[in-house]
């Protein structure tokens, strides 16, 4: 299963919808530095909304994905992130940190005007 | 339900499969979801140890009635290689596998009650509980 990449403006649009496994998000990862490569763009939003669950195995990639693409000079802002999910998060000892975040899509993409200025 | 449910740990998609079960035990049993998204994410941890070091395993679901409340046991047990050194896997940040070394000790963070038995050559057992509040 592949998660689709939609592309506006300079922007990448991720909204995971699906059960994450641990091959899903591998495949996202290449995927998305992939589009990355081929689009040019400048920033990325992964919305987590439809996410009930992010495991060690799964923060870890999140987080890859976001140091990747800033190798490669994107920002990525992780949206979405439900409650129960950002409690498991902290139980687990997972912080996240330097990952940009922001409640909601819309947010998210402001976010990134505010960063980029475009 | 039935008080006893179990699936077995083979392929990487089973991961998916258990936490989707326990999860729905979970839900049947009147977890809210902040503790069902814990039990999920705790089984998760749990059954990516049997696929990774164990190859085979399976992950069993009990419910058990205490003197006035409800929880959900989990256990994971495997015949692998074993742990040699178990308050190593205990500490936080302690990874083999490249993950975030989260696993165990946050297992039992996500978890009321938590027992981890093991003898080399032999296999491993991890015993999780949450209570129903």
């Amino acid at each position: 299963m592949r998660i689709p990449i939609l592309k506006l403006g300079n922007y990448l649009l991720i909204s995971i919808q699906m059960e994450l496994d641990d091959k899903t998000a591998i495949q996202f990862q290449e995927d998305l530095l992939q589009r990355i490569h081929e689009t040019g763009a400048t920033g990325v939003v992964v919305d987590l909304t439809s996410v009930d669950i992010i495991d060690s195995f799964i923060a870890k990639v999140l987080g890859e994905v976001v140091s990747m693409s800033d190798l490669m000079g994107a920002k990525v802002v992780l949206t979405g992130i439900q409650p129960a999910v950002a409690i498991t998060l902290i139980d687990l000892g997972i912080h996240l940190q330097n990952v940009q975040t922001a409640l909601d899509l819309e947010q998210g993409l402001m976010k990134l005007h505010q960063e980029l200025g475009e | 339900m039935e008080p006893h449910s179990f699936i077995g740990i083979k392929k990487e998609w089973d991961i998916v499969g258990a936490r989707q079960l326990g999860r729905e035990i979970a839900r049947k049993l009147g977890f809210g979801t902040v503790d069902q998204a814990r039990i999920a994410t705790a089984i998760s941890e749990i059954a990516r140890n049997i696929y990774l070091y164990a190859e085979d395993g399976k992950v069993t679901f009990e419910t058990i009635e205490g003197m006035n409340h409800k929880g959900l046991r989990i256990i994971a047990s495997d015949n692998g290689p074993g742990i040699d050194n178990i308050s190593q896997v205990m500490e936080d940040g302690y990874t083999t596998s490249g993950g975030l070394g989260a696993g165990l000790p946050g297992v039992k963070r996500l978890m009321d009650e938590f027992d981890i038995q093991s003898e080399v050559g032999k296999g491993t057992i991890v015993t999780a509980v949450k209570w129903l509040r």
